[in-house]
């Protein structure tokens, strides 16, 4: 058997106390895709800046065709053949798409031949790109592909994907997987670092599991299943989110009548007429790629953004026009999808950042005097109810890692019993066991009677707990249809604007 | 108005534009690469006095610019240290470092206040400046003029064609990529400051060399802080720094010819003139921007790479 094309060998790298990679060794064949799987914080993040020079490892080595090697820097890296595609995204939004490819290019390289080379690539691979074009103008699938492109254009042998389809659409990815494939075929080496584990059992020949920064197992991930792959990742059993559980369904209420926005600035969505219904019991998720008008329409529904008064009703009282006092009053509660920053104030404790959200609702303040002991009380609360790690109600939000802060400030807003939840992104960059509590708390939420609206990008989640599912793409929502009635790729259609495609076709026939 | 009036008018507001222009195309090149630096005018202020003291000993204009360039450079990179070395705060560095160059400009020229020498020799371009109408008026200049437009053309080619410029332009707009691809970030915001506090130095030694030509404590005169409106005046085009600063010398020599001409409006309203068209165009130019903003993105941001 030939050496690996690239393999690394006990590679450790410490922070301070914190050991990020243990001894972790790591080959890759040619012509293989190898997955690298792990809970955030495994260590998957770091192993991969070592491959590509932006950390050094304090032991260990790296070795091409069986000569080990220093990489020193990316520019040592790519000069050795090996590319990476980063998992958000490291382009320049101001820059067009050959500026930002001329800039992995040896500065001897001139932009006049580029676009030559640019067309070359994308031909072969079938991406295409304009090169001209600004990345700010781009869709979240198009970034990818100049990731990508600009990954190519420097011949690597190794190319390493971080996380590479969470915010493709269905179809995007399967585009992508042909893409590489024909990189397999060519002989290249690949490491795949992915949260979705059906599509590494698809994909991927072999797989290394990171625990805690150490590896505990290495093997062919279609010899075990999703939920085996999984409780390997995470030592223990996740458990299944229950589903929901079909309960009657009660009167509306929420009722988005034709609500339009026009787009705050110039990297913005606008929304056009977008009516939807939310009723007692039942939770509708709202599937679509980053950008498509997630933030906007979260930020109408919670008065952020006001719009015409008849367009959002709670509970039958307009309040599109109304603040997020108001619309909390009439028991809606809003978990937005920026943890940090939007949600919570990094620099303020866990308790202060609960009276946030209450200051406007009765039970914290005495004449104007916060009540310290309440808060204090019902913030321990939250923290014992949703299991957050963390000091106390003192601690400082920015203390606690991404799981724990998402679960506190969800926990935050579900321990008011709300009638009425919206929530961003629930489980962005959470790890999968604060994830499926988080799910199984909407689930259990809408089972005791309360309606919930779930804007998410992985539909996987969407599946889990919605009732009914519709999609936003460009700023129009199509209609919800039951969950269970709509398959992956149609809703993928959906999240693509093909509904919108066909309401503009039927118009125009 | 006769033509010889008009001409030296024009030739006047060409004079006071030329500062501003120097001052803010070093301005534009740090805020490219995203650091707002708002100690121009300590860094004017510092060059104008260097300039002064250098020329004074050694005779030479140029010998004074070279002084005045050095002494921008020292201040700029005091800065750099203190934003790129400890990312202590823009804002905060920008302001402490107009504030000491204020302090230290004051005490370095005590012994120099009132002191003349000869302003820089105006250039005789042969033909161009013997052109009937405009010769006198376009290529009359002192060779800062000269430099001033060089500077705007070279600083124009190198944003838009080097390589250089490129990566600049990226670490402005997205600092952490940028680290993540493996570039320098901090080496090239340095470089990108060090040239803003040069040009700023420039500006000031001009003053003290061939505008007033004489040292007095705080002659810069918010100039450094035109410069800094000028460039977002400017939307970060070096070419329309130019246009900028054209119009706010016009402005300022408006105002003193208003004031010899005996229009009778109090003196001190007509001195703020400049500023006020300063602030106008700042409402203005922030009222289009919601159709597309040319503010490198990163443009104040420190950054510190996590390894």
């Amino acid at each position: 058997m030939p050496p690996p094309l690239v393999s690394l060998d006990h590679i450790t790298r410490r922070f301070g106390t914190l050991v990020a990679n243990d001894d972790v060794s790591l080959a890759v064949q040619r012509g293989e895709i190898h997955a690298l799987l792990g809970e955030n914080g495994a260590g998957k993040s770091t192993l991969v800046k070592i491959l590509y020079g932006l950390i050094q490892p304090d032991n260990g080595t790296i070795s091409l065709d069986g000569t080990a090697l220093r990489v020193g820097s990316p520019q040592q890296a790519r000069a050795a053949g090996i590319g990476m595609v980063f998992q958000h995204f490291s382009l320049f939004d101001n820059l067009t798409v050959a500026e930002n490819i001329a800039l992995v290019l040896p500065a001897t390289a001139g932009l006049k031949r580029l676009d030559q080379r640019i067309s070359a690539i994308a031909t072969r691979y079938g991406l295409p790109l304009d090169p001209q074009r600004p990345i700010w103008s781009l869709s979240a699938g198009e970034r990818q592909r100049v990731e990508i492109v600009r990954a190519l254009i420097q011949e690597p042998r190794v190319l390493v994907l971080d996380e590479p389809t969470s915010v493709l659409t269905p179809q995007e990815a399967t585009t992508l997987f042909a893409t590489l494939n024909r990189l397999k075929a060519e002989g290249k080496a690949l490491i795949y670092i992915s949260h979705k584990l059906e599509e590494v059992r698809g994909l991927c020949d072999r797989a290394t599991i990171l625990r805690a920064g150490r590896v505990v197992a290495t093997c062919d991930p279609k010899a075990y299943s999703a939920h085996a792959l999984g409780e390997l990742m995470m030592g223990r059993d996740i458990g299944a989110v229950r589903p929901p559980s079909g309960a009657a369904v009660g009167a509306v209420r929420l009722r988005l009548n034709q609500l339009s926005l026009a787009a705050p600035d110039l990297h913005g969505v606008s929304l056009h007429d977008i009516t939807l219904e939310v009723r007692d019991g039942e939770v509708l998720g709202v599937a679509g790629i980053a950008g498509n008008g997630q933030s906007e329409l979260f930020a109408a529904l919670s008065g952020e953004s006001r719009t015409l008064a008849d367009a959002i009703v709670i509970d039958g009282h307009a309040v599109g026009d109304q603040g997020i006092n108001r619309r909390r009053a009439l028991d809606a509660a809003f978990v937005p999808e920026e943890r940090n920053g939007h949600a919570a104030v990094g620099a303020m404790s866990l308790a202060d950042n609960l009276f946030l959200s209450r200051h406007a609702l009765p039970g914290l303040l005495q004449h104007g005097v916060i009540d310290n002991n309440a808060l204090r009380a019902r913030t321990v609360e939250v923290i014992a109810g949703f299991d957050v790690r963390t000091t106390g109600p003192e601690a400082a939000a920015r203390t606690l890692s991404g799981g724990n802060l998402q679960k506190f400030v969800v926990g935050r807003e579900l321990a008011r019993q709300p009638r009425l939840l919206i929530i961003n992104q629930p489980t962005w960059g959470v790890d999968a066991l604060a994830a499926a509590a988080i799910r199984q708390a909407i689930v259990e939420l809408a089972t005791r009677g309360a309606a919930v609206l779930v804007i998410s990008q992985d539909l996987d989640e969407l599946y889990e707990v919605s009732d009914h599912l519709c999609a936003l793409a460009h700023g129009h929502l199509s209609a919800p249809r039951p969950a269970a009635e709509l398959d992956r790729s149609a809703i993928g259609l959906l999240m693509g604007g093909a509904n919108q495609f066909a309401a503009e076709a039927a118009h125009v026939g | 108005m006769s033509s010889v009036f008009f001409q030296a008018v024009a030739a006047t507001i060409i004079a006071s534009s030329i500062p501003l222009i120097l001052a803010a195309i070093g301005e534009l090149v740090a805020e490219r690469s995203g650091m707002l630096n708002l100690g121009v005018e300590g860094m004017m202020l510092m060059g104008a006095v260097c300039g002064f003291i250098g020329a004074y000993f050694s005779g030479s204009t140029l010998i004074g610019a070279l002084c005045g360039v050095a002494a921008g450079m020292a201040m700029a990179a005091l800065y750099g240290l203190l934003t790129i070395g400890f990312a202590v705060n823009q804002v905060a560095a920008g302001l402490a470092l107009t504030i000491f160059g204020q302090g230290l400009s004051g005490l370095v020229g005590a012994h120099f206040v009132g002191l003349k020498r000869d302003g820089a020799p105006h250039l005789h371009l042969p033909w161009l400046s013997d052109l009937p109408y405009i010769g006198h008026m376009l290529f009359g200049e002192d060779g800062f003029a000269y430099v001033a437009v060089g500077l705007v053309a070279g600083v124009a080619w190198f944003l838009r064609y080097s390589r250089a410029g490129l990566d600049l332009r990226a670490v402005g707009d997205n600092p952490a990529s940028a680290h993540a691809l493996g570039m320098p970030v901090g080496g090239i915001r340095l470089k990108a400051v060090l040239f803003g506090g040069a040009c700023a130095g420039l500006s000031g030694a001009y003053l003290t060399l061939a505008y007033t030509p004489f040292w007095s404590p705080g002659l810069s005169a918010g100039r450094g802080w035109i410069a800094l409106a000028l460039v977002v005046f400017a939307s970060w085009k070096p070419w329309r720094v130019v246009l900028g600063a054209l119009l706010f010398g016009g402005a300022t020599i408006l105002q003193l010819q208003a004031q010899a001409l005996g229009i009778r409006l109090p003196s001190q309203m007509l001195s703020a003139l400049p500023y006020v068209v300063t602030i106008l165009a700042l409402i203005l130019l922030n009222l289009r921007r919601n159709r597309g903003s040319l503010t490198p993105a990163a443009l104040g941001l420190p950054f510190v790479a996590d390894t």
